[in-house]
C-alpha cells in the first residue's frame, strides 16, 4: 500500500477520517480484541501523559516532553512491532512505551531524574532515550547493519521529530540505510513544530517523507492522527524490513497539542485558533467513533478503560516515588566496565567528605 | 616475525577476526583499498565484505553506526582516516559511546575501537597532523591508547578489541613504517592502563607516548654521553592513566619532564604535572617541566620542524632541569 502514496505528489495515506468514517477498502484486518487494545493503549497514553504534566507542575517530575495529540502515531506505529525487533526512541515516545509494555514506573523515574528509569528490562529491545536530536538515527542504522550481518530477520524502528530531519546525523543515517539496505523503519512525527520553529522553516522540501527518495528508498506520508493508517503503514514497513526489502521513511502528519516541553510556552509562537483547529482532529475521538460504529465502544467500556488506565498510572507513580535514589557508588561504577583506581580514589574522597557531614 | 607497526596492527585485526566472528571493520577505503595506509590490507579478501565494510564518506555515521552495531552485539573496529576528521564524530563519541553504559545502567554498552592515524612529523597536508588526545582523555567513559612500537601495537590493539569499553586507538603516523621489531606470531595481549618503563635511569623521569618515545630515547642517548641518565616511561594508555608508574619513578628520580607533540595548554602534560604535584611534591628537586608543541596550528610541512619537539630540544630541557 505504501507505494500507492507518492510523497512527491503530496499524497497522504488516510483510512479513518476526522469524523471517524472508515475507507472500508483500506480497513486493516484487526480482531475486536486488538482494536480494543489499541484504544486502551491510546487512552492510557493520554492519562499517563496528563498525570506526568500534573506531577511536573507539582514539582514531583522534572522537565519532560508531553505526548498530547500523538497517541495515534505513537500507538499505531508501535502496535505491529514484534519482540525480536529493536526500537530506537527519541524523547517523546510515551505511546510506544505503553504499547510495548515498558514499565510505566521506569518512564516516570527517568523524567523524575533517576537513572534507574533507563534500566530497560532485558526482554525489551528498546534503546535508551536520545536527547541529542537525531543522533539515534545512526544507532538504529548500525543495529540494522548488524542484524543484516548476523542474518537476523528483524526490523529496527527509529523515532524522531520534524526538527530531527535537519540534523546531519539524519542525513548520514538515511544515506547509510540506503547504501546498506538496512531493515530500518524511520518514523518521523511531523507535529509541525520544533520548539518554536514551524515546519515550513525547517526545510524547503514539500514533505519530509520525500527525503527518502534522495537516499534511494521509499517514503510515505501518513495521517498521523489516524491510528489505523499509522498501523497499516508501520506494519507494511516492518514486514518489508524483516524480509530484506530495505528501509522506509514514514512521515506521521500530526500536531503537537501541548508545549514542546514543560519549560516551553507555545502561546508565544502559535495562535489559540490554530490549536483549536487540531482539537477537531483528535486522534482518540475519531477512533472512538469508529469503534462505536462497530459496536465495540460504549459507556461501560469507556469507564473500564479509564479506570484501568488510572489504576496503572497511580501504581506506577507510587512505585516510582518509592524508589530510592541511586547509591553514591552507582554514580561511578558505570563509567567503565571495571572501576579504575584513579576513579575509585575520587569516590572514596567524596564518601569521606560526606561522612564528615559535607554536602 | 620481524614486522613494522602497520603489519603488526594488521596481524592483530586478522587474528581477532579469526578468533571472534563478531569483530567487524568499517570505515572509508578500509576494504578494497586496504586502508590509505594499508593497515587493513588483505582483510577484505580474507573475511569478505560483510565483515570488512567500505562506508560512505561520513564520520559521524561511521562511529554512530559502530555504536549501534556494538549495542546489537557486534565488536566493531571503526577507522577514521585521519585524526583531523574525528571531530565530525566527536559528538557520537562523547554523548553516546562514553555515556551509554552509565545511561542504561550497564544494559547497553559500546565496546568499539576507533582507530586513526595520529600525530605530526610526516610532512603532511593541512589537517593531517593532529594530536588532540587531550579532548578525548577529558571524557569519562572513553579509553585512549597509543602504541609506540610494533610489539605494543599488536598487543594493545588486541587488548582494545577485547576490552568492553570504547577505546580511541591512536596510531602514530610517523611510526607506521619507522622501524621493525620481533613480533610474536601468536596472539597476545599488552594490558591497557599500564605504562612501561622503556629505559631505566636515576637522574630524571621522562614521560612520553607515541612518536615522542623514540625522540625521548634518542635524547637519553645524547644525555648519557654527558653523564645524565634519564628514565623513560612510555605511557601507552593515556586514559585512564597509570599514575602509579609515573609516581614511583618520580619518587626515585626527583625530576620529571613530559614530552608531547600536542599543544601545551590543557595538554595531557598539564594533567600529569598536576598529578605529580599531588602525589610526589616532596620528592621533587625541580618543577615538573613540559616540552610540547606550541599553542598554534600545526604548521604546513615547510615549517613543521619549528613545532615538532626534537631530541636536541629535549636534551636542552634535560640540562636545564639538572641544573636546578
Amino acid at each position: 500500500m505504501i507505494e500507492q502514496y507518492d510523497p512527491l505528489k503530496g499524497e497522504m495515506l488516510q483510512i479513518l477520517d476526522e469524523q471517524g468514517q472508515i475507507k472500508t477498502k483500506l480497513e486493516p484486518k484487526l480482531s475486536n480484541g486488538e482494536l480494543k487494545k489499541i484504544y486502551s493503549c491510546m487512552v492510557t497514553t493520554r492519562v499517563a501523559d496528563m498525570k506526568a504534566l500534573k506531577l511536573q507542575r507539582q514539582g514531583r517530575l522534572g522537565t519532560f516532553a508531553p505526548s498530547l495529540g500523538h497517541e495515534a502515531c505513537q500507538v499505531g506505529s508501535a502496535f505491529p512491532i514484534k519482540k525480536e525487533d529493536w526500537v530506537f526512541p527519541y524523547f517523546r515516545d510515551l505511546g510506544m512505551y505503553v504499547t510495548l509494555g515498558f514499565p510505566l514506573k521506569n518512564y516516570y523515574l527517568y523524567w523524575m531524574g533517576n537513572e534507574e528509569g533507563m534500566r530497560i528490562p532485558p526482554e525489551l529491545n528498546i534503546f535508551t532515550v536520545a536527547v541529542p536530536v537525531a543522533s539515534q538515527v545512526l544507532h538504529a542504522v548500525g543495529a540494522g547493519m548488524a542484524a543484516n550481518i548476523r542474518k537476523d530477520k528483524i526490523a529496527v524502528m527509529c523515532y524522531f521529530g520534524d526538527g530531527g530531519t535537519s540534523e546531519g546525523d539524519f542525513h548520514e543515517g538515511l544515506n547509510f540505510a540506503g547504501v546498506f539496505n538496512t531493515p530500518n523503519v524511520f518514523v518521523c512525527y511531523n507535529n509541525q513544530y520544533a520548539i518554536s520553529v514551524p515546519r515550513a522553516k525547517q526545510t524547503a522540501s514539500k514533505t519530509l517523507a520525500q527525503k527518502a527518495v534522495a537516499y534511494g528508498f521509499e517514503g510515505v506520508l501518513v495521517d498521523g492522527n489516524d491510528v489505523l493508517a499509522m498501523y497499516v503503514a508501520a506494519k507494511e514497513a516492518l514486514e518489508k524490513a524483516r524480509s530484506g526489502g530495505g528501509s522506509t521513511l514514514i512521515e506521521a502528519y500530526t500536531y503537537r497539542m501541548g508545549d514542546h516541553t514543560t519549560a516551553d510556552d507555545a502561546s508565544r509562537y502559535r495562535s489559540e485558533g490554530e490549536v483549536k483547529e487540531w482539537v477537531k482532529k483528535d486522534p482518540i475521538e475519531r477512533f472512538r467513533i469508529y469503534l462505536k460504529n462497530k459496536d465495540l465502544w460504549d459507556d461501560a467500556f469507556e469507564k473500564r478503560v479509564q479506570e484501568e488506565a488510572a489504576t496503572l498510572v497511580e501504581k506506577a507513580v507510587e512505585e516510582a516515588e518509592k524508589t530510592p535514589l541511586p547509591a553514591i557508588e552507582e554514580l561511578f561504577i558505570y563509567t567503565y566496565k571495571n572501576m579504575h583506581p584513579n576513579l575509585k580514589e575520587q569516590l572514596e574522597e567524596l564518601q569521606a567528605f560526606l561522612r564528615e557531614g559535607g554536602k | 616475525m620481524i614486522l613494522n607497526m602497520v603489519h603488526a596492527l594488521n596481524q592483530a585485526m586478522a587474528q581477532e577476526m579469526e578468533r571472534e566472528e563478531r569483530v567487524v571493520i568499517l570505515g572509508e577505503d578500509v576494504g578494497v583499498d586496504g586502508g590509505v595506509f594499508r593497515v587493513t590490507e588483505g582483510l577484505l579478501q580474507k573475511f569478505g565484505s560483510t565483515r570488512v565494510i567500505d562506508t560512505p564518506l561520513a564520520e559521524s555515521a561511521i562511529i554512530g553506526a559502530a555504536i549501534g552495531m556494538a549495542a546489537y552485539g557486534l565488536r566493531p573496529i571503526a577507522e577514521i582516516q585521519f585524526m583531523g576528521f574525528v571531530y565530525l564524530a566527536y559528538n557520537q563519541l562523547v554523548v553516546h559511546a562514553a555515556r551509554l553504559r552509565n545511561r542504561s545502567r550497564g544494559r547497553y554498552t559500546a565496546p568499539i575501537v576507533v582507530r586513526m592515524p595520529y600525530g605530526a612529523g610526516v610532512r603532511a597536508l593541512e589537517h593531517h597532523s593532529e594530536s588532540t588526545e587531550a579532548v578525548f582523555c577529558h571524557i569519562p567513559g572513553l579509553k585512549v591508547v597509543v602504541p609506540s612500537t610494533p610489539y605494543d601495537a599488536k598487543g594493545l590493539l588486541i587488548s582494545s578489541i577485547r576490552d568492553e569499553d570504547p577505546t580511541i586507538f591512536l596510531e602514530p603516523t610517523k611510526l607506521y613504517r619507522a622501524g621493525k621489531q620481533e613480533v610474536p606470531e601468536e596472539s597476545y595481549e599488552v594490558p591497557l592502563e599500564q605504562a612501561k618503563v622503556v629505559r631505566e635511569g636515576e637522574d630524571l623521569t621522562i614521560i612520553a607516548w607515541g612518536a615522542m618515545v623514540p625522540i625521548a630515547q634518542q635524547a637519553s642517548e645524547m644525555a648519557e654521553k654527558s653523564g645524565v641518565f634519564p628514565e623513560v616511561i612510555d605511557l601507552r594508555t593515556l586514559s585512564p592513566i597509570d599514575r602509579d608508574a609515573i609516581i614511583s619513578s618520580v619518587k626515585k628520580t626527583g625530576r620529571a619532564l613530559i614530552v608531547h607533540e600536542a599543544p601545551k595548554t590543557c595538554g595531557l602534560g598539564a594533567e600529569i604535572a598536576a598529578t605529580i604535584n599531588e602525589k610526589a611534591l616532596l620528592s621533587l628537586e625541580a618543577p615538573v617541566m613540559r616540552i610540547t608543541g606550541q599553542d598554534i596550528t600545526v604548521p604546513l610541512p615547510k615549517s613543521e620542524d619549528y613545532y615538532y619537539p626534537s631530541p636536541k630540544l629535549v636534551v636542552y630541557e634535560i640540562n636545564k632541569l639538572m641544573e636546578w
